[in-house]
């Protein structure tokens, strides 16, 4: 090894350098909760609230306010009621189960479909056009179809969730594994790198900031799936969707609509934003736009 | 000894023999480029690169260099023509640094030996050198997003040298530079050159950059790229700052700036 003195001002300019750039890059530093990550969503629910009661009260004349009840009613009725709040639980547990399943199934299938478009293009020209159709596809048409054939059973409702939550994989795998820059794969050929190193050591590491983005939508995408699988089966375990459902033919259990029609919202958000978190982890260190709000 | 696209197999053979025996470290035989779509990169080119030479070719933009390049490192098939070198072993610095931002300043470094399966002790071994030798060391965790452009480039460079190719090309890699930082690599990249006595063939649109760095400079028309004039640079290394403002150095700058007014008509 031959000795070679290192220029000093390449260190000086180094340490300029960085010092610099750690403003920007110290993750410690740039996620500060503020007064305003605090106080501004607060204020919003306030709002909200209030215009929730003001409706109830004053909104609605008292022989109709049973159709907008007030938020009280609803939390006594729907979540400290613990018959009907563990009816709405083992639902919605249903519910998370059918979406996880089919969004689990649609990550497999989509990424594996994707990944294939992208190694060869008969392969892409073949199957593109099939994606397309399925995306728009009207689903809800479609959902009777797969209940009457599969028996409203589990399956059927997982079934609904991976139609309508994969094509966002494909489209995002696809997408970035095609944006891969030209430099990057001129240089792993240059090094003679075979097809699986290049998918492995280039192309996926390069797209997962898209895949990821594709996983967060149809994250939210699958809980909708689960829920509409609900609605049109009207038939077989209880989701929420058939709840909701039940709830909303009876002027008794409107407040009970209510409360599972929040406690849906609530698994539709946690999905969401669990996958916020994992891109984070993931990607979140190297990424220059992964400041996604959780 | 690798060779790249040859109009018939019989001469291939004995061009290699001719290139064996002369020795070059790169050497073109009247290559000619044309695209598929009828553009004509490059007409009838033929030079060599010595091992212990630093060649560079200015020319105006669009003229063919980074198709030149492209063909040496055998990324690009010549339409006619050849080129001798041994593909295996030959380091190319592209215009951007092409840093994976996924992987660490150790990780973009430890790529290539990764590529040419070494082991993870070897590549630590390798790596560690090339940081040390341009001058990176405490940054092997940064990713590339909180690096300068210069630092993205020294990475580069690094990742380069990992295997010591005996052969370099450069194209334009600090074009995007500021005036300061593209002098300080300049200096850098001549000391490597002297250190580590690779053969370099760079491109660039800078005649102090060319003239400070080469011990040849080649100019090259508009497109068509042909190579119209060649000057030989004296200068002993290790090269000082200084001689940026020596006559002599002005003197061949401008020669070689008149050459590179008369390529643009
Ligand atoms: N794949 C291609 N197909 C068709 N034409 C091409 C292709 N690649 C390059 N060219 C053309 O060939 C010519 C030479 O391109 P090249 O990139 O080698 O120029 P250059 O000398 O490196 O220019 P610059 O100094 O701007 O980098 C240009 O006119 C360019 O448009
Ligand atoms: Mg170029």
């Amino acid at each position: 090894m031959s000795e070679i003195p290192v220029p000093d001002h390449a260190m000086e300019e180094a340490v300029a350098d960085v010092a610099e750039g750690a403003s920007v890059a110290t993750p410690a530093a740039r996620r500060r909760i503020t007064l305003v990550d605090v106080a501004g969503p607060t204020l919003i629910f306030a709002v909200s609230l209030g215009c929730w009661y003001w409706l109830s009260y004053f909104g609605m004349s008292e022989n109709r306010r049973f159709l907008v009840p007030p938020l009280h009613e609803v939390v006594q009725e729907g979540f400290l009621d613990w018959t009907n709040f563990s009816i709405m639980l083992n639902a919605l547990w249903l519910t998370t189960q059918v979406a996880f399943w089919g969004l689990g199934i649609a990550i497999v299938l989509g990424m594996t479909l994707a990944i294939l478009m992208s190694q060869a293009r008969w392969v892409e020209r073949s199957a593109w056009p099939y994606a397309v159709a399925l995306q728009s596809f009207p689903i809800l048409a479609l959902v009777p179809l797969i209940g009457i054939v599969f028996d409203y059973n589990f399956n059927a409702r997982v079934l609904v969730c991976i139609i309508i939550a994969i094509f966002p994989i494909i489209n995002n795998t696809l997408f970035g594994i095609q944006s891969v820059e030209s430099g990057h794969h001129d240089l792993l050929t240059l090094h003679n790198a075979s097809r699986w190193t290049r998918l492995w050591k280039l192309q996926l590491p390069a797209a997962s900031p898209a895949i990821f983005a594709g996983f967060r939508i149809s994250a939210g995408l699958s809980v909708v799936g689960a829920i509409v699988g609900d609605f049109f089966f009207r038939k077989g375990d209880k989701g929420i969707g058939i709840l909701i459902d039940q709830y909303a033919s009876r002027t008794t259990t409107l407040p009970r609509l209510y409360a599972a029609t929040i406690l849906a919202g609530a698994l539709g958000y946690v999905v969401f934003s669990g996958f916020g978190f994992l891109t984070k982890a993931v990607t979140g260190k190297w990424h220059e736009s992964s400041d996604i709000p959780g | 000894m690798l060779c790249v696209s040859f109009l018939c197999m019989e001469s291939v053979r004995s061009e290699r023999v001719l290139a064996d025996m002369d020795g070059s470290a790169l050497e073109f035989n009247r290559v000619s480029m044309v695209f598929p779509d009828g553009t004509e990169a490059l007409q009838d080119v033929s030079f060599s690169v010595e091992p212990g030479e630093f060649v560079t070719i200015v020319g105006p933009s669009g003229c063919g260099k980074s198709t030149l390049l492209r063909i040496a490192s055998g990324l690009l098939d010549p339409s006619s023509g050849s080129v001798e070198v041994d593909q295996e072993r030959i380091g190319y610095v592209f215009q951007d640094a092409t840093l994976m931002p996924w992987r660490t300043v150790q990780g973009n470094v430890e790529l290539i030996p990764e590529l040419h399966g070494y082991k993870k002790t070897e590549r630590q071994a390798l790596t560690k050198a090339v940081i040390d030798l341009v001058g990176l060391n405490g940054f092997e965790k940064h990713y590339p997003k909180s690096l300068s452009g210069g630092m993205k480039m020294r990475v580069s460079l690094a990742r380069t040298l990992t295997l010591r190719p005996p052969v370099f090309l450069f194209d334009e890699p600090f074009g995007a530079l500021d005036e300061i930082n593209r002098e300080r690599l300049n200096e850098e990249t001549q000391e490597l050159f002297k250190n580590e006595g690779f053969a370099g063939l760079f491109i660039t649109h800078s005649i102090p950059e060319a003239v400070f760095m080469s011990t040849r400079v080649l100019v090259m028309s508009a497109r068509p790229g042909q190579l119209v004039a060649e000057f030989d640079v004296p200068f002993k290394f290790p090269r000082k700052p200084g001689l940026r403002f020596d006559p002599q150095f002005a003197e061949l700058s401008g020669k070689v700036s008149k050459a590179l007014r008369g390529a643009y008509t």
